[in-house]
């Protein structure tokens, strides 16, 4: 709990708004926050949550990548998890 | 004649005579069935073994994004004779028709039927019509069964899935699924998304004469793509691994899913063609689907791997996870 | 067609990095000697780990233990038996997330009612039900709410909505709860060795991280509120994993801060003031939990569908062999249940964690507990 999609507002008359969502349209509540088209909203159970705070996504895109170059280069497995089903093609 | 089907048109009288004369046979127009007899007798043209399928369909909405219930009852059975390795020859039609039905809407399933028919390059030679009361079908339900020729030597099916075959699927998954679910009241959500509903013949065709030691075909339909894997998996005895990477899904249908909270893989194809063949042949296969317009999407998803009789999924993160039938419906969900 | 970039964040190179977190997880914890014990406490995040395949990835270093964090799955037989009682009002249509349309009560279910007859509809949002009651004036709608923080304001804007219209067919009956209180529970209980918690993520974007500041506060537990992609989770598992192996102290991090504010969404949790009030529930495996869950408060009476339409529902027997309450609680495991894969399965569920399609049970079925397959 709970499934909640990013979804970007079309338009909004303040209360409802019409967002995508990858192409897919729909009429939502967005009385909750404060939203302007082009803006991505979380969207939950048909209502809006949660504003994105672009800046703390681009932070974030950062620190998911903060990690690389510090592990050895194709090492992604422990040696004592066992045979996967791919072991065959290493 | 009166604009909807009443439980007169099922009589077998007058009124049937009448339905087929002016719905039936002006769309599905053939030697065969305009014969008229109580069965269609046809010649074998040629030598080898005979497929024979049969389907029913009874999917609601009867009209969808893509496609309506007719085109998917030739579809459909066209399908499953296709990937059996057979050239589709003849279909027949059974109709079971709620009393009430709007003629138009008759009208335009046959026309569909009728139009996929010539698609798949194949005749509906023989058809039935009954109508039940009010209440005692949803709409409108059809049967088709066909007959398809295999050639001589042909043999495939998920007895011939081997260690080290290459698993290839023909296009993006989950269209149908999501396009009939976009039409559902209560869900209320536009999509771009129209159903993957076609004929595979062709595309089969081209595939088994690129790939001339393929092993086995499969329509993944409803359960989606994972029920298909898991199933083959189970009927080979084979391990399957697939790479989540490569398993082609739009973005539409991903935002759809993502929207429902649906998983893409369970969601019904209606035109894809799943396909094993020996590794040095997958470029191959590959090249041949690619060229087909039905194939534009296609891609090498995964291996055959040892024994077991188990589906995986090779996570984006390099995980790894089973992939199971379906198991209920696929229901919009918050969780 | 925009790529939503920063929307859902996923660097090109989102194999390697998972890669890399990964192997700097294991090379810590390896170092240390021990292996790390978290609880998520959202189905969400179950689905996510197990779809993931991150479990199989961390296994041997971080277990990753599932609380109940399923609404579905801590919503008791009492409570299913309670909702079902509304199929039996003349004329009714009963409004139900698809989550809990197979969830077995102790004799039936809602797919077992529609299939005998009750209008039961899956929507998608109580705002669709309220339009089913708009639609349909003259019979009464009941909508079945259950959720957490994140789910009950959507609810709470379907009652406002419906006084505000004077609608008089338009009645929810909330089984919404609170998740602080079972956290609260679980650690009270003490028999669980937890290092640390992945706090909800979205339940924070309407409570704010700040609202389980209390686990390192009062428990010495470090949290970490975690988005469900991949990388959102392997970043708060090693942040909790640093703290548990004493490599930074205990606090409340927040993993989530592009949709996570700083105090959550205040309009929500107005809304949700205005709405609802603290009340006790019943968690399944817990127990009667004091002030967990969220009840309409007395104004909104007229839309309580427990008030409009009271049934005496008998204390149903305990499933016998289902151990669902241990497994929420995390002290088993989904394969350490006998039932499991025997006798419970997806299609034939004996509990809720195994039809609810984030249970724990449910998540291990079909996705497996990250086993290894030989080639």
């Amino acid at each position: 709990m709970c499934l909640a999609v990013p979804a970007r507002v079309v338009e909004t008359d303040g209360r409802r708004a019409t967002v995508e969502v990858l192409g897919n349209r729909r009429r939502v509540d967005v009385s909750l926050v404060d939203a302007a088209p082009g803006q991505y909203v979380l969207l939950h159970a048909g209502i809006a949550i949660a504003v994105l705070d672009e800046a703390e996504a681009e932070e974030t895109l950062a620190a998911y990548r903060a990690v690389l170059g510090e592990a050895p280069a194709g090492h992604g497995r422990a040696p004592d998890r066992g045979e996967g089903p791919l072991e065959g093609d290493r | 004649m009166t604009e909807r089907v009443t439980l007169a048109h099922g009589d077998g009288g007058e009124a049937t005579h009448r339905l087929i004369a002016e719905i039936f046979y002006p769309a599905l127009a053939n030697p065969a069935l305009l014969q008229g007899g109580d069965s269609a007798v046809l010649d074998p043209p040629g030598a080898g073994r005979l497929a024979l399928t049969t389907d029913s369909f009874v999917v609601h909405p009867i009209f969808f994004p893509g496609g309506d219930l007719g085109r998917l009852a030739v579809c459909g059975t066209v399908n499953d004779l296709a990937v059996a390795g057979a050239r589709p020859l003849w279909l027949s039609a059974g109709f079971i028709i709620e009393e009430g039905f709007p003629l138009a809407d008759l009208r335009r399933l046959v026309g569909s039927m009728a139009a996929a028919a010539a698609e798949a390059g194949v005749q509906i030679v023989a058809g039935d019509t009954k109508v039940v009361g009010r209440g005692q079908a949803d709409g409108c339900f059809i049967n088709t069964a066909g007959v398809g020729l295999v050639p001589q030597g042909r043999d495939l099916g998920a007895h011939r899935i081997r260690t080290g075959q290459a698993i290839l699927v023909s296009g993006p998954v989950g269209e149908h699924g999501v396009a009939v679910l976009s039409t559902r009241a209560g869900l209320a959500f536009e999509t771009p998304v129209v159903s993957d509903a076609a004929p595979l013949i062709a595309l089969a065709q081209a595939v088994l004469t690129a790939a001339p030691g393929a092993a086995c075909m499969r329509d993944p339909t409803r359960g989606g793509l994972a029920t298909a894997l898991a199933d083959l998996a189970a009927d080979s005895g084979c391990d399957l691994v697939v790479e989540e990477a490569e398993i082609p899904v739009s973005p539409q249908v991903e935002g759809a899913c993502d929207l429902l909270g649906l998983d893409p893989l369970y969601l019904a194809c209606e035109g894809r063609l799943l396909l094993f063949c020996p590794a040095e042949e997958a470029e191959a296969a590959l090249a041949a689907m690619r060229a087909h317009p039905l194939g534009r999407g296609a891609h090498i998803i995964g291996r055959v791997g040892g024994s077991g009789g188990r589906a995986f999924l090779r996570t984006a993160i390099g995980g790894t996870r089973r992939l199971e039938r379906l198991t209920g419906e696929n229901l919009p969900r918050i969780c | 067609m925009d790529e939503n970039t920063l929307a859902r964040p996923v660097p090109e190179d989102a194999p390697a990095a998972a890669a890399a977190w990964v192997e700097r997880i294991r090379r810590k914890v390896a170092e240390s000697g021990r292996t790390v014990r978290l609880m998520e406490f959202c189905g969400t995040h179950t689905m996510a780990i197990a779809r993931s395949g991150l479990r199989s990835l961390l296994r041997g270093a971080v277990e990753l233990v599932s609380g109940p964090g399923c609404p579905v799955c801590v919503t008791a037989d009492g409570e299913i038996d309670r909702m079902l009682a509304y199929c039996d009002v003349p004329g009714a249509i009963v409004a139900t997330y698809g989550d809990l349309l197979r969830v077995p009560g102790s004799h039936s279910s809602l797919a077992r009612r529609r299939a005998e007859g009750t209008d039961v509809r899956v929507v998608y949002s109580a705002l669709d039900a309220l339009q089913l009651a708009r639609e349909n004036p003259d019979r009464p709608v009941v909508f079945l709410g259950v959720g957490f923080e994140t789910t009950a304001p959507a609810a709470a804007l379907a009652v406002k909505t419906a006084r505000e219209e004077g609608l008089g067919n338009f009645y929810v009956h909330s089984a919404h709860k609170q998740t602080p209180p079972a956290m609260r529970a679980l650690l009270e209980a003490g028999d669980l060795k937890l290092d640390g918690i992945i706090c909800p993520g979205h339940v924070s974007t309407v409570l704010g991280a700040e609202a389980f500041a209390f686990l390192p506060a009062e428990y010495g537990v470090p949290g970490a509120v975690a988005g469900f992609e991949p990388l959102d989770i392997l970043l708060a598992v090693d942040h909790l994993v640093d703290a548990a192996l004493g490599r930074r102290s205990p606090d409340l991090w927040n993993g989530y801060p592009r949709w996570v504010r700083p105090g959550g969404n205040r309009r929500a949790q107005v809304l949700l003031n205005e709405v609802f009030r603290p009340c006790d529930a019943r968690w399944r495996g817990l127990g009667w939990l004091p002030g967990s869950g969220l009840c309409l408060r007395d104004e909104f009476a007229p839309f309580d569908a427990e008030t409009r339409f009271p049934a005496a529902v008998p204390e149903p027997p305990a499933r016998k062999g289902c151990r669902c309450g241990e497994v929420l609680r995390g002290l088993l495991t989904p394969a350490e249940c006998p039932l499991f894969g025997r006798a419970c399965r997806p299609e034939q569920p004996v509990g809720p964690c195994m039809v609810s399609s984030e249970g724990a049970c449910a998540a291990w079925y079909r996705y497996g507990p990250g086993e290894e397959v030989r080639a």
